[in-house]
């Protein structure tokens, strides 16, 4: 997939408390939760925010709980892709889940800027800083990881490969 | 090669001989576990996906905990997406307000998770029963919903980082100190993806309380799982309670472990996290004086029987400082009444807490003690990021149930060698 947006720059360690606090967990309705996204961070985010738009983070990104909230609040806010240099694991997992999309890189933080346009293709990888002419590469996904993301999440997956997953 | 306890369990929960690390696995669970806020949603992925029945209703546990007793109206929806899932899917283990805990706490306690076991929930301190000598690791509800369907989820095998604890500790040093202490050490990204073992003769001689307070918080370092061999303090504490049967895994003495990290526990203080990350770890003396508003005693961390004994231990002949709050909130029914029939109920409410019935409550900013704009809290949960507890300017300090109960006297973070002359 190309995903083409403006990005939004946040730092190491973004926790699910702040991604999506847990005041608001009494619903799952993900528009809902959308509008609360990063509020502790930045109260006008969901608000700022443009469809197509990308988060880059540092290391350690959706780090703390389980609630698939979180990825959940990110995509209905109209975010296209989360880049970072490092995924806590359960947001990961979560993400991948969910069909949001989410690609490593170390370099993209030290180079992108909130603001810049960012261009990336999710297929092969890459992501390219408009505003400034450099490109990045991601860290490949495993084979078994892409066909799940291919199948449009798990549960898609599970009904594709049958009771044998 | 051997393999480690982890690599253990996974290859026998995927039907194999030899599982290494980076390998993608699908594996067999032995629980699955959800609460009143990631539960309703992995139901609605279940049905989504045509489910019409559970693989296996006595391995699913599903514990309203978070929100209940119910908060308000919306939480009670959440809770009553639970309850008519239990009741239509006849899941042995649900437990209803009034017979409920905090998962973590209940699951151990009444025999439901065991040794070798392979247990995933949907909460991220499901590692939590790695103390028991068990794998078990947080995932979210799409996860929970497929392994509802299939008794399955995928999991690629870590690799192990081995943390050795030696020495004696010292006075009023527990479970949580040490913890903190790794945290601090290693950061809150330290042991990403990576599975923590816990080991060293340091830890032979910690409860099984003070060692689920360690493994609960492997996930505040970014581990995988945390992980101990069981000995005989594991061995007697499941003895009565498991009511199937379970097996006893061990490292071998060639697994390979991609670091091993010392620590000599005499040189380690009481600690606290200061706001906003488990890993801003300092000894107590150097957060002195930082005044507070409220404490907590209480959480899947820190709510268990022990640390109600040492907290009331500290507090026992002494008030709650006139300007502090102090909730008290043991985590399961058992502990509730072991309280009562102990007298550790009276000396807290002498001393002028609040003693609640179990529940998560502010642990994670649900209710119960939520923090108004620039307040302070001292709490034996295990998390302080911006906003968990309340107000985004609100600022929560992470201790054990001693320093918090010291600190609950003093109005400000203290030692509790500061309030009393005994000793744990
Ligand atoms: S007590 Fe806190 S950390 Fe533990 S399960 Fe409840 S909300 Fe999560």
């Amino acid at each position: 997939m190309i995903f083409k947006g403006n990005a939004w720059v946040f730092k190491d360690n973004i926790d699910t408390d702040v991604i999506i606090p847990a005041r608001y967990l009494t619903t799952t309705d993900p528009k809902e939760l959308a509008s609360h996204c990063m509020e502790d961070l930045d109260p006008d985010f969901s608000v700022k925010v443009k469809e197509g738009d990308i988060i880059v983070a540092g290391n350690n990104f959706g780090c703390g709980s389980s609630r698939e909230h979180a990825p959940l609040a990110i995509k209905s806010s109209g975010i296209s892709c989360v880049v970072a240099s490092s995924f806590a694991r359960i947001f990961y997992r979560n993400s991948i889940n969910i069909g949001l999309s989410i690609l490593e890189c170390e370099d993209c933080i030290k180079n992108i800027k909130t603001g810049d346009v960012l261009e990336i293709n999710t297929d092969m990888g890459i992501i390219s800083n408009v505003t400034t002419g450099e490109t990045f590469k991601a860290r490949p996904f495993p084979e078994f990881i892409k066909n799940i993301i291919n199948a449009g999440g798990l549960l898609n997956y599970a009904q594709e490969v049958g009771g044998n997953a | 090669m051997g393999m480690t306890i982890t690599q253990k369990i996974f290859a026998k929960h995927s039907g194999k001989r030899f599982v290494e690390p980076g390998e993608l696995i699908m594996a067999e669970v032995d629980i699955a576990l959800a609460n009143d806020i990631t539960g309703p949603v992995a139901i609605e992925e279940f049905k989504k996906a045509g489910g019409q029945k559970v693989f296996d209703r006595e391995k699913i546990a599903l514990i309203p905990d978070h929100f209940a007793p119910s908060k308000d109206i919306k939480s009670a929806e959440l809770c009553k997406i639970l309850r008519e899932f239990a009741k239509e899917q006849q899941i042995v283990h649900y437990y209803e307000v009034g017979r409920m805990g905090i998962e973590h706490a209940l699951l151990p306690e009444q025999g439901i998770v065991l040794p070798g076991d392979l247990i995933i929930g949907a909460d991220s301190h499901t590692c939590t029963y790695g103390a028991l000598g068990a794998f078990s690791t947080g995932v979210g509800s799409t996860d929970l919903a497929f392994a509802m369907l299939t008794g399955k989820c995928w999991f690629k095998v870590p690799e192990t980082i081995k943390f050795i604890y030696h020495g004696k500790t010292n006075s009023w040093v527990t479970g949580k100190d040490l913890i903190l202490h790794t945290i601090g050490d290693i950061g809150v990204d330290g042991a990403l993806y990576k599975a923590m073992e816990f080991t060293g003769d340091a830890l032979c001689h910690l409860s099984m309380d003070e060692r689920f307070t360690m493994a609960n918080m492997a996930i505040e370092a970014g581990g995988k799982n945390g992980i101990m061999e069981p000995d005989n303090t594991t061995l007697e504490y499941v003895k009565n309670r498991a009511k199937r049967p379970y097996e006893v895994f061990m490292s071998d003495a060639d697994a390979v472990y991609l670091n091993i990290i010392d620590y000599n526990v005499e040189k380690i203080r009481p600690k606290v996290a200061l706001p906003h990350l488990p890993e801003n770890v300092v000894d107590v003396e150097d957060a002195e004086n930082i005044a507070i508003d409220q404490v907590i005693i209480g959480s899947c961390t820190n709510g268990r029987l022990e640390d109600m004994r040492m907290a009331a231990k500290v507090i026992k002949g002494h008030k709650v400082h006139p300007y502090v709050r102090l909730i008290v909130i043991p985590a399961t029914q058992q502990i509730y009444q072991d309280m009562i029939k102990e007298g550790i109920t009276e000396v807290f409410i002498q001393a002028g807490a609040v003693v609640s019935t179990p529940t998560c409550g502010p642990c994670l900013g649900g209710y119960m003690g939520i923090l108004a704009k620039g307040e302070r809290a001292v709490a034996t949960t295990n998390r302080n990021f911006v906003g968990r507890m309340g107000h985004p300017e609100s600022e929560v300090y992470l201790s054990s149930p001693a320093v918090a109960a010291a600190s609950a006297v003093r109005g400000k973070i203290a030692h509790p060698g500061e309030v009393t002359d005994s000793d744990i």
